[in-house]
Order: C-alpha cells, then sequence, then structure tokens
C-alpha cells in the first residue's frame, strides 16, 4: 500500500526549504563582494580572509576549540557511565534522583543553569575562565551523551555478554571487550554532540567564563548586535562547514561499523 | 532489568574483577595505606567497584547541578550590597551563635512590579503559542518523512537532525539577514510585487515565534517521526474498508495514536522557549519583553544578583511541573 501522497511531498518539500533556506542563504552572503549582507555584488573570498586577520576572533576559536575538546571528552565518559547506570542498574535507592538529575539539564532554561553554576563558583571563591566554562559545559553535556548511550543500551543483545562471562571472563573485561566495542559508534556520536553543543553555546559560557577566556559564540553575539556583516556570515559558514563534515564522517563511520558487526554476526551464526 | 541475577551478569560485579581488569592496578594500590584505609571505608558501606560506575557521575551532578540550584535558591533571599560578591550573606555565624537573615523582599518586588508579571506571562504566551505553530508545521513534515518510501527515511531523518548539529546562534542570527527592513524577504516580496511597502518583521513577536519555531523544529519533528514510523498502517486499511473517509480515519487513528509523540514534542519545544533568551534578545528588539532576558539584563547590565536569583526561582517554579512530567516519560521509555 504507498501511502506516499502529493500532500506528503509537499509538506516534505515545504518543510525542508523552510529548514534550509536560511542556513543557505547565510553561506550565500558570505561569499558577496559588497558589505551590504543583501545586494549581491559578485563573488569574492575577502571576508575570509578578514576573518583570518582578526585576532580577537582567532583568539576566541582556539579558546572555544580547547573548550569544547575538554568538555567533550570528559562528560563521554561520565555520560556513558550514567547512561550504564540507567539501563543496568535497575531500581537502586536514589534512582528517580538520578535519572532526574539526568534529564532535567536536556530541557532546564540556559539562563538558570548558567546563572546557578555561576553563584556556586563565586561561593567556592573559583576564579572563573577556561576550567569554570569547561566544568559547566561537562555538566550540561554529559546529560546528551548518557540518553545516546542509553538509547543504544536498552537495544543492545545482552546474551554476547552471557556469553562472555559463561566462558569465564571477568565482568570488567566483558565490558571493554564486548560491551564497549559495540556502543562504539554512540559513543562516538556521544562525544560529537557534546562537542557540537559545546561550540555553540553563548548562554552558560556568558555566565560562567572570566577575563581571558572570550569564547566565539560571544564574540559572535557581541557583533551581531551591532548588525549583520558578511565577515560573521564567513565565521558561521566555517563553523557550519566543521560541524557537518563531522556529523557525516560519524554516522557513516557508525554505519560501516554496524554492518561489520552485522555481518560478523552473520558469519557466527553460520558457523555454529 | 531485575537485579536477581545481576551479580552473575550485571556490571562490575565485585571489587575482584575490577582489580584484574585494571591489570592490578588496585592490588598494588592496597599496599599504600591510605587508599587502603578508604578501601575498607567504603567497604564497610557495601559500596564496591560497580557502585564507582554510578557514583562518579551520581556525584558530579549533585555537585554541578543540584548544588548550585540551592545555592541560587539561597541569595535569592539575600540583599543587594555595594561589595565582591555583590549581595549580603544568608546565614551568618555571630557572637550569639548562628543567624539567618531571610529576606522576602526580592519575591515581594517581583509581585509589585508589573514588569515581571508581564515578562513571566508573555514567556509562557509566546513559549504557548509557538509550540502549537511549531506542532502544526511539524506534524505533516513527520508525516510525510513517516510515509516517504523506506530507502529515504535515513536521509530525511539526517536531514532534520543536521540543522540541530548547526549552531543555535548562527541560525537565530541567519534570520536577521532575512527579516530585516531591507532584507532578503522584503526584497524578493517587493519584486514581486506582493508588497509596496517593506514589512515590518524584524524586532517584533512574529520575528521571535518565526525564530522558535524555527529552532526548535528538529524537536518537534523527531519525537512525533518514532512515534509514527512506528504506527500500524492495517489500522487504516481497515477503516478504509468499513468505509471510513481518510481525513476521518487521520482524526480517529492516526492523531490519537501519535499522541505521545505530540506530547513529548509539545514538552521539548515549549519547556526551553519560555526562558530562552538569544531569539527575543536578538530578533525581538526591545518591545518584546521575556523572562530569559529580564533576567540577563538583571544581572549583567544592573547587576542585581538576588533579584536575578529570584527571577529563577520562580521561573523553575513555573517550569517544575512540565519538567518533572517530563523526566517521568523518558525515565518510562528508559524502562
Amino acid at each position: 500500500m504507498t501511502n506516499f501522497t502529493w500532500f506528503n511531498r509537499a509538506s516534505l518539500i515545504l518543510g525542508f526549504s523552510f529548514l534550509y533556506l536560511p542556513i543557505i542563504l547565510l553561506i550565500i552572503f558570505s561569499f558577496n563582494e559588497s558589505r551590504l549582507v543583501t545586494v549581491w555584488a559578485g563573488f569574492s573570498t575577502m571576508w575570509y580572509v578578514e576573518m583570518l586577520n582578526n585576532q580577537g576572533l582567532m583568539d576566541a576559536a582556539w579558546v572555544t576549540a580547547k573548550v569544547a575538546f575538554a568538555s567533550a571528552s570528559i562528560a563521554t565518559v561520565l555520560g556513558t557511565m550514567a547512561g550504564l547506570t540507567l539501563v543496568r542498574f535497575g531500581a537502586f535507592r536514589g534512582r528517580t534522583l538520578f535519572s532526574g538529575m539526568v534529564f532535567a539539564p536536556l530541557v532546564m532554561p540556559e539562563v538558570i543553569t548558567g546563572l546557578s553554576l555561576l553563584l556556586m563558583f563565586v561561593a567556592l571563591g573559583v576564579d572563573r575562565g577556561f576550567w569554570t566554562v569547561t566544568l559547566a559545559h561537562v555538566t550540561f553535556t554529559m546529560c546528551y551523551v548518557a540518553v545516546v548511550i542509553q538509547s543504544r543500551l536498552i537495544g543492545f543483545d545482552r546474551s554476547i555478554e552471557e556469553a562472555a562471562m559463561d566462558l569465564g571472563c571477568p565482568p570488567a573485561k566483558v565490558f571493554f571487550t564486548v560491551t564497549l566495542p559495540v556502543i562504539m559508534p554512540a559513543i562516538v556520536s556521544g562525544w560529537l554532540l557534546a562537542f557540537t553543543l559545546s561550540l555553540d553555546d553563548l548562554v552558560i559560557a556568558s555566565f560562567t567564563t572570566g577575563p581571558g577566556a572570550t569564547t566565539l559564540p560571544m564574540k559572535i553575539y557581541s557583533s551581531v548586535r551591532l548588525g549583520v556583516t558578511p565577515e560573521i556570515n564567513a565565521v558561521c559558514t566555517v563553523l557550519i562547514g566543521v560541524v557537518a563534515v563531522g556529523v557525516l564522517a560519524t554516522s557513516i563511520f557508525a554505519r560501516r561499523q554496524d554492518a561489520r558487526r552485522k555481518a560478523d554476526e552473520r558469519l557466527a551464526a553460520a558457523g555454529d | 532489568m531485575s537485579d536477581g541475577n545481576g551479580d552473575k551478569v550485571g556490571f562490575f560485579s565485585g571489587r575482584r574483577e575490577i582489580a584484574s581488569g585494571l591489570g592490578g592496578m588496585h592490588a598494588r594500590m592496597m599496599g599504600f595505606a591510605p587508599y587502603r584505609l578508604c578501601w575498607r571505608v567504603l567497604e564497610r558501606f557495601g559500596l564496591t567497584g560497580r557502585a564507582a560506575v554510578f557514583l562518579v557521575p551520581y556525584l558530579w551532578l549533585l555537585i554541578f547541578f543540584l548544588g548550585p540550584f540551592l545555592i541560587v535558591l539561597k541569595i535569592s533571599f539575600s540583599t543587594t550590597v555595594i561589595a565582591i560578591p555583590p549581595y549580603s550573606p544568608v546565614f551568618e555565624w555571630t557572637a550569639a551563635g548562628p543567624s539567618v537573615k531571610l529576606n522576602f523582599d526580592n519575591y515581594a518586588f517581583l509581585f509589585e512590579d508589573q514588569l515581571y508579571i508581564n515578562s513571566y506571562l508573555n514567556s509562557l504566551r509566546i513559549a504557548g503559542i509557538s509550540t502549537l505553530v511549531a506542532l502544526l508545521v511539524g506534524y505533516p513534515i513527520a508525516y510525510g518523512m513517516a510515509r516517504a518510501p523506506s530507502g529515504w527515511r535515513l536521509p530525511l531523518l539526517m536531514l532534520v537532525i543536521l540543522p540541530f548539529w548547526t549552531s543555535f546562534l548562527i541560525r537565530v542570527y541567519a534570520w536577521i539577514g532575512i527579516l530585516k527592513k531591507e532584507g532578503l524577504l522584503n526584497l524578493a516580496l517587493m519584486s514581486m510585487g506582493v508588497i509596496d511597502e517593506p514589512l515590518n518583521i524584524l524586532n517584533t513577536e512574529t520575528a521571535v515565534y518565526i525564530g522558535i519555531v524555527y529552532s526548535y523544529l528538529p524537536f518537534m519533528i523527531l519525537p512525533l517521526y518514532a512515534n509514527l514510523e512506528k504506527m500500524d498502517l492495517t489500522l487504516l486499511e481497515a477503516a478504509a474498508d468499513l468505509g471510513c473517509s481518510r481525513l476521518k480515519a487521520f482524526w480517529v487513528i492516526t492523531i490519537p495514536l501519535s499522541l505521545p509523540g505530540i506530547v513529548a514534542g509539545c514538552f521539548l519545544v515549549f519547556i526551553p522557549a519560555v526562558g530562552e533568551f538569544v531569539i527575543p534578545d536578538l530578533l525581538g528588539g526591545s518591545e518584546t519583553v521575556m523572562i530569559g532576558k529580564t533576567l540577563w539584563t538583571e544581572f549583567f547590565n544592573n547587576r542585581d544578583w538576588p533579584l536575578a536569583s529570584s527571577v529563577a526561582v520562580i521561573l523553575l517554579g513555573i517550569l517544575v511541573i512540565p519538567i518533572v512530567y517530563f523526566q517521568r516519560l523518558q525515565a518510562k521509555n528508559a524502562g
């Protein structure tokens, strides 16, 4: 029964144009010769050169990359543990509180998270800067990682773990040699998600940062308030490019990994 | 998910295994007295290697997520002073013992000043309308994706997720160039002869609606799609066989069955939209007051930390019911 009507087609075309047109226009106008963002004056890469020569922008980009790398790496470890806890530990005392703390940051307004973390750093007398932004980012991105890992673990066939244990493999080794390789695609995409969330964050970083740790979104935000410029379009285009390449590469990697695992499983089943 | 056979198949069921798994590091460390002492103490309370897996993220979230809220709550009861940090202490040790000075002025002020009440009400209204519009826009898209040939579904899903990965700030920024007076939308409409004068959209509430719907649309589409894709299409065939029109079948079968997806999508859009800062600030101009923006101004421009904290506490109070409900929903899915 083919249910794919003209109405479905039209809503898909309109929907995806709505999602993509603004981004495509933004990219097109980053190559505009004119300073006026809306008048096309010919192709030029001058705004990219301008962007590379803007020292403040480049410094901010470097800070952002470091924060994103450090926070994504820590968040992936903590998020994986949290995801395991949610799926594998059954009912334990304090589970409701734990799952509450994992899911709440996903929808918590950023202004509240940012303000509360800042007030804690002030109360503890910590100097604000690189590490406070990183800690703040770990806290909200680990919850996204936990959700990604959790959904992978739910569809996990536990009989292969049981087989390894029946053959005398200790649980810790089972985790590293059986479980970890299977959930690896989820861990990679969890890391990437944490990385991009940290790369994008304006509000939480603005609250928790200190002198010398201005991130790229903060820089973009302060210049956007002064008006739209092709230079900012160029920065945005580069950021979109980095993220798009990363996402496509991981999804291809994940699919390959999956296909190989399925082939291995088929082979193992055939060998019985 | 019972723990009955947890010791046999569960992770990290004993410290012995963890020790061997980590290459005997634990055994070596046991020779180190403080480590041994810590271990014995932990063991006395029934904590082993398995416990470490959940204790680390648990403690992290307690310290960096729950702890800060208690501090916000505390500071919301203090008074603004010109000092570093700019608020007076709530708990103090005096010669006569501990003293607690709770100051309710911030809360009283919030309920007296029309600005704050308006901010809260506006935020709820704008978030509510945006959620409804996002549902009306997102449902046909999710429906179309679920009915698309199966080979298309994964690429389409990727296309929905991809904007979610690109920066929120960039996506909002992209709309400024489109919506402003000499922007692309006005240019296109005028060259087509639809309008004679440029429309004023940027810095109005309409721009905020567009921004929220655009930014949060993937959050609406994903749960709807997940739900619609699983739907049993034979139900629709049965309805058609019994003479039910397609439109009626949609109302009495598809919509009720996709209700969990609708609810999840609406929560995912509504809750963060209430506290949104970037969109009303960049697209709404000075005319649109939303609570996220008010909090930001109170904190960064007026430097009134106690008042900003009480704004946050009330906002959390408003959102706590939808957030708890959302968590229940998620936890149920986690099984």
